[in-house]
């Protein structure tokens, strides 16, 4: 029978086929970071342990400070990252703390230490995990409880999802990015028109990416809704693995590649539902409203709440009075305040390579931050010169962590300021009280820095 | 967790959708425990208080809707963040059951854990129900998990689907991972067949 990357995966994970039509899964890898901490203690009163201390790995990403050798002036954020290294400490779990160079975003972290591989089932208590399914894993995010209950258990029960392919054929355009891509996917399904499913990407334009870009695309999964996206892994990826610390040597690389080459969807394979998405469609994209939805080309306008009924309209004037915008106005009229490059979505060395390409020779006129993804990423564009780029052009070269994408350690907009930001949400309130948030790829973010207004990163080339 | 058998209670219509899990709590109180004192003023926090100030056009804040115990959401609730301070916070305020036409799925796993039922029911009911609730402010639904099904203000009885496995839990309000520890043996077996099979995810620790 023909079977589906996903299907395969999965398979190769039950433990039991439980009650009610729940199976019982394995999970191969878990990833922890701060927020982990009220499992941890449940699990301590609860007079558990973690079975697999071995199978499990912890970073600090989310309540760190990305300002050099800061530490958080608040006693709660500094708790957090704390409670962290206590309970990884105790539990004889890997953990890279603060001064590790291997610290960073925990979906960064994973590929780039080969802790995550082609087949594996990957948890973590934070809803961007899809991100790892770049690899050819199945890989999503958990709620406190489940992390509690895969220290305790290292399974988790689940019900199979629904199956979805987005295929996007051909090539893209000239300053079109992975990023555009998944704002474009998700402006199409919705944000929840992934609800219920595992969505695997597939296509020319998907096959022709770096691991980097595709990892951009998987990370947003959530942001349509569904809880896994992944891409077949082939020659770039296990490029992309080789000789990375964690990631299998010798003997047991072969082993590993043997079976990893027979993981990609079978021809026939049949999905539940099939989208696509022609690669010559999609333009440089931002977010106008206060979902990730609300994407729209670069060369659009602020959509007119009048031209839709009922709730739609309601929802559309109540997001566009969030973001002070008025129907009608061209993208690149609206003028932005900030900038952050950043996050578990667009923190990796392609993505600063891109945004140092546009901010090289220009000046920055608002307040830009980069923040890379890890310690190693941040080294690595060092070794390039890409931080002396950037400072150059009056940008500020930050450590790594979470920091504006969710503002949990403090690191927000205020209230009114408008952020061009390469992150995965601009949810009212996510980048801080009244923050009014637009996305967009890297190569776009810079360009809004240099230009102080949205702006089309085709128009800047040269 | 706490069991969920019946339940008759005040409803509140939200019709926005897409609410995600950041406007259901923001981030900065995920640091805060959940036993912190007041953690139930953390729901909805930036949308139901303008500083100290209650800001009387939420539907939480109008007098009919103090009592709800019943939300009656749009599409895709509970979208976004893993965050399952969400269903924290909407217990402390006392929220048992979220009913909408869809729910993000790591917030509907949530609910599960923490015991507040999350009820899906199809568009059109959803709309049916939330236009009852707005013209007769403080009115009850009642919501019956044995028998699946929730009893809308005009009488009708609409039936909801729900997965056995959750429904049994949430009946019982049993510790889900005291159960999967009775599953020991097939677990061990697994690990075995598992690393047999697969012997590169065993990995070498640095």
């Amino acid at each position: 029978m023909a079977l589906t990357m996903f299907e395969k995966i999965w398979a190769r994970h039950v433990v039991a086929e439980g009650p009610g039509g729940q199976t019982l899964l394995y999970i191969d890898r878990h990833l922890l970071h701060e927020g982990s901490t009220s499992a941890f203690q449940r699990l301590a009163r609860s007079g558990r342990r973690v079975r697999r201390p071995d199978l499990s790995y912890a970073t600090a990403d989310h309540y760190v400070l990305t300002s050099p050798g800061a530490p958080a002036p608040d006693a709660e954020i500094r708790g957090m990252v704390e409670s962290l290294r206590a309970h990884s400490a105790e539990q004889g779990i890997v953990h890279f703390g603060q001064g590790d160079v291997r610290r960073g975003i925990v979906h960064v972290i994973g590929p780039e230490q080969g802790l995550t591989l082609p087949g594996m089932l990957l948890v973590c208590g934070d809803s961007h995990t899809a991100t790892h399914g770049a690899l050819g894993a199945l890989a999503f995010g958990i709620g406190s409880s489940e992390v509690e209950h895969v220290l305790a258990t290292q399974t988790l029960w689940q019900r199979k999802p629904k199956s979805m392919r987005v295929t996007i054929d051909g090539r893209l355009g000239a300053g079109v990015a992975a990023k555009d891509v998944i704002l474009a996917i998700i402006a199409t399904i919705g944000a929840g028109g992934g609800v219920g499913h595992a969505i695997e990407y597939a296509g020319s334009a998907i096959a022709a990416m770096s691991l980097d870009e595709r990892m951009t695309v998987c990370n947003m999964s959530i942001e349509a809704g569904a809880r896994s996206g992944m891409v077949a892994p082939d020659a770039a990826t296990f490029d992309y693995v080789r000789g990375r610390p964690f990631a299998p040597r010798g003997a047991l690389w072969d082993r590993a590649l043997a079976e990893w080459t027979g993981l990609p969807t079978d021809a026939g394979a049949v999905f539940d539902r099939e989208v696509a998405l022609p690669a010559a469609d999609i333009s440089p994209m931002v977010t106008w409203g206060t979902s990730p939805q609300d994407a729209a080309p670069i060369t659009g306008r602020v959509p007119d709440p009048s031209q839709l009924d009922g709730a739609r309209r309601e929802s559309l004037g109540r997001a566009l009075a969030y973001m002070g915008l008025t129907a009608g106005t061209p993208l690149t009229e609206v003028t932005v305040d900030r900038v952050f490059i950043g996050s578990c979505t667009n923190s990796r060395l392609d993505d600063l390579r891109a945004a140092a390409a546009v901010a090289k020779g220009r000046r920055a006129v608002v307040p830009a931050w980069i923040v890379p993804g890890s310690g190693l990423i941040r080294q690595a564009a060092e070794a390039e010169g890409l931080d002396r780029v950037f400072t150059e052009a009056g940008f500020e070269w930050r450590e790594s962590g979470c920091s504006m994408c969710v503002g949990i350690n403090g690191e927000t907009a205020r209230a009114g300021e408008r952020v061009a930001s390469t992150s995965n949400r601009n949810f009212e309130g996510r980048q801080g009280p009244g923050a009014r948030t637009h996305l967009m790829s890297p190569a776009m973010a810079a360009a809004a820095a240099v230009t102080g207004r949205l702006t089309d990163v085709r128009t800047l080339a040269g | 967790m706490q069991p969920f058998t019946q339940l008759r209670a005040v409803a509140a219509p939200i019709d926005l959708p897409n609410v995600d899990t950041d406007r259901i709590i923001p981030a900065r109180f995920l640091r805060k425990p959940r036993d912190t004192p007041g953690y139930a003023d953390f729901l909805f926090h930036d949308v139901r208080y303008d500083g100290e100030r209650e800001r009387p056009e939420f539907v939480l804040n109008q007098p009919a809707f103090r009592a709800a115990k019943i939300l009656v959401a749009a599409e895709n609730f509970g979208c976004g963040s893993s965050r399952e301070a969400a269903v924290w916070a909407l217990d402390a305020a006392g929220i048992r059951a979220v009913i909408a036409p869809s729910l993000g799925d790591i917030f509907h796993q949530n609910c599960f854990k923490v015991g507040v039922l999350p009820v899906i029911l199809s568009s059109e009911t959803g709309a049916s129900l939330r236009r009852q609730l707005q013209a007769n402010p403080g009115t009850a639904l009642a919501v019956d998990l044995a028998a699946q099904t929730v009893t809308a203000p005009d009488g009708a009885v609409h039936r909801f689907e729900i997965d056995p496995f959750r429904k049994q839990m949430l009946l019982t309000g049993q510790d889900e991972t005291g159960l999967t520890l009775s599953y020991d043996a097939q677990i061990r077996e697994f690990e075995a067949r598992h690393a047999a099979a697969m012997p590169w995810l065993a990995q070498p620790r640095t």
